[in-house]
């Protein structure tokens, strides 16, 4: 059994616990928020041991990996203070508000030889793996292009005084949504180098973008576009899907369905000349227990595994989630100038 | 109380579609209007369907009313009201925090007296809490009949990772008490959860889960899942047995009506041809199984 505690039971939290505790080789054995009400729920009816001060929960409860879904602007510090007591770390995304302090973490997670990983769930899902698969069989010839889109309704009216609201505690769409189409396209195609041009946009925030559109290039020279939106009303739930255009095929994917087109039947298996749609559920394993999707269970069981020492640690790692977070300040950069 | 042996879900309604986003576009602009969603209840209904199981959506608010306004039409219908639209309180949680959605969500001034009067947080409060929200979700259907009430399976499973048995447990004793109807279950996690339910004294328990030839979104695996049908009490009710499409309708039907202790079998298509072609599966299967146990 890995003991296993959680900083930060907002959401993201609950979700992660709710995941661990049903996991078999797992014991959580602290929770820490400061919430008063979400530390008596979680103490009367889960039992679970809670604290409101999180390094006292280390001192009592010395867990050996933890997961941390505390607001982003606290990771520096919290991730820091775990990775100094050589603990292995599950974080949220993004990263690290701040680039410099994200590259310390970066060193000293390496230092310290612990397990860890930024929870950027799109590569646990079926879809987007494969077209990893697909982007590494060269069978697309030359990637000329890419577009990476997420469009979801979170703020769809004025609002005020919610986290969400603050650009100094991540509450832009470009740190929430726009991190996971950054963080794949990093992945799918090569890690973004250069930015061309961005445009932030609010729509019903004051002080914070609800747009992210963005002219982009990857560190070998493939050009492409980013644009999110969370004000889109016309969408039921978040939904993220990526472009990738090459001189001998073409790829359309989003979290369900993917389509690919080859021009000649020079294709990797399972796929012929024309167009090829394959489904998620095709594509997913099965977990062993489901709370809101494959993806958020298998990146868990990919945490426990790593620090069992069954699979690599070697997705989404601290300097993965990084090269986002820098990325993320180029944009906000450009923005400026 | 027996439950129909086919119940009519809501997905292709609201846009709830596993496998193409596409699709789910497609759908959204068809059912645009409430009247169309009602012709479509309707559609079922003229082929014997007469339990809509759906989600407590704003949208429901407008069906139940339309339903109201002809009694006669509707005698025989029933709705299983699966609670809640999981979707509005993560967007209020998101927006509001934990106490912004309470406060937001529970009706009447519960909330400020129970700060005003100065109470600790104690036990009952949450279960009271959990017991208007209940009362709340259950306001669009009144004076329709709703013999079985869901927990939608964000919230069991939620509830069954944490380990917070005794809530699922209030969720059944209030349904219970308050509303003397079947409480019922949806989750991802069939055999995990009747273990639990088991374990807080709930017995034979209607639990809806994902039933299919492919094992899709069967946690634990599909031979857990037919071993628990065969040999444990629980009143199953099947859903994705089309196993999000990937297995032709028939095949898929034939399936979960062999398996024993299937109730009821859920399925959700928006267009006729779809509704009567899964109904006459469905009764051909049955006819076939009973022929057999006869034989």
């Amino acid at each position: 059994m890995i003991k296993i505690a959680l900083i930060g039971a907002g959401k993201m939290g609950l979700s992660h616990l709710a995941i661990l505790g049903a996991h078999p080789d797992v014991q959580i054995v602290g929770v820490a928020d400061t919430s008063k009400m979400v530390t008596d729920v979680l103490e009367k009816y889960s039992g679970f041991n809670c604290f409101a001060d999180y390094k006292k929960m280390l001192d009592a409860t010395k867990p050996e990996a933890v997961v941390v879904a505390a607001p982003t602007k606290y990771h520096g510090e919290i991730v820091g203070e775990l990775l100094k007591r050589g603990i292995h770390v599950f974080a949220e995304k993004p990263f690290c508000l701040n680039v410099k302090e994200g590259a310390e973490l970066v060193k000293l997670a390496k230092e310290k030889k612990v397990v860890n990983q930024v929870g950027y769930h799109n590569k646990f899902i079926g879809t987007f793996e494969e077209v990893k698969k697909i982007v590494l069989s060269g069978k697309l010839g030359e990637i000329n292009h890419f577009l990476g889109e997420a469009y979801g309704p979170v703020v769809i009216k004025k609002k005020q005084g919610t986290w969400r609201a603050d650009p100094k505690e991540g509450g832009g769409c470009l740190l929430d949504y726009a991190s996971h189409v950054i963080d794949l396209i990093n992945y799918l195609v090569a890690p973004i180098s250069k930015i061309h041009g961005a445009l932030l946009k609010p729509i019903y925030s004051d002080t914070v973008e609800d747009a992210v559109y963005s002219l982009m290039e990857t560190e070998n020279k493939i050009t492409g576009v980013l644009s999110v939106n969370w004000s889109e009303e016309t969408y039921r739930k978040m939904s993220t899907s990526i472009t990738i255009t090459g001189s001998k095929g073409k790829i359309i994917s989003d979290a369900s369905e993917l389509k690919v087109y080859f021009k000649t039947d020079d294709t990797p298996a399972g796929y012929s000349k024309g167009w090829t749609s394959k489904y998620v559920t095709d594509l997913t394993e099965e977990v062993d227990f489901y709370l809101r999707g494959e993806e958020y269970s298998a990146q868990l069981d990919y945490f426990v595994k790593a620090i069992q020492g069954k699979v690599p640690n070697i997705k989404n790692t601290f300097e993965s989630a990084w090269i986002t977070d820098r990325v993320i300040d180029q944009i906000k950069n450009q923005k400026n100038n | 109380m027996k439950m129909d042996r086919i119940l009519y879900g809501d997905n292709q309604f609201f846009a709830v579609n596993h496998i193409s986003d596409e699709k789910s576009r497609a759908q959204s602009i068809k059912f645009k209007d409430d009247k169309t969603i009602l012709d479509t209840i309707d559609i079922a209904r003229a082929e014997g369907v007469e339990t809509f199981m759906c989600t407590t959506h704003d949208r429901i608010i407008n069906i139940c009313d339309m339903i109201r306004k002809d009694p006669e039409k509707y005698k025989n219908f029933s709705i299983y009201p699966c609670m809640p639209y999981a979707h509005k309180y993560a967007n209020a949680v998101t927006e509001l925090g934990i106490m912004g959605t309470i406060k937001q969500y529970v009706p009447g001034n519960f909330f400020g007296s129970l700060f005003k009067g100065g109470m600790a947080f104690v036990s009952k409060d949450y279960i009271s809490i959990m017991e208007l929200l209940i009362d709340a979700e259950m306001k669009m259907f009144k004076g329709i009949n709703t013999p079985v009430i869901f927990i939608q399976n964000v919230i069991t499973d939620l509830l069954l990772g944490l380990h917070m048995n005794d809530m699922l447990k209030a969720f059944h004793d209030y349904v219970k008490k308050k509303y003397n109807v079947e409480p019922a279950y949806i989750t991802m996690n069939m055999p995990m959860l009747l273990n639990v339910l088991e374990s807080v004294g709930i017995e034979n328990p209607i639990i809806c889960s994902s039933i299919n030839k492919v094992g899709f979104r069967m946690s634990g695996g599909m031979a857990l899942y037919e071993k628990t049908l065969a040999t444990r009490k629980v009143r199953a009710v099947a859903m994705q047995v089309l196993g999000g499409g990937a297995i032709p309708a028939k095949e898929a039907i034939q399936y979960v009506c062999e398996l024993p202790n299937v109730e009821s079998i859920l399925f959700g298509a928006s267009s006729k041809g779809n509704i009567v072609q899964t109904v006459n599966y469905i009764k051909e299967f049955d006819k076939k199984k009973a022929g057999q146990m006869v034989g």
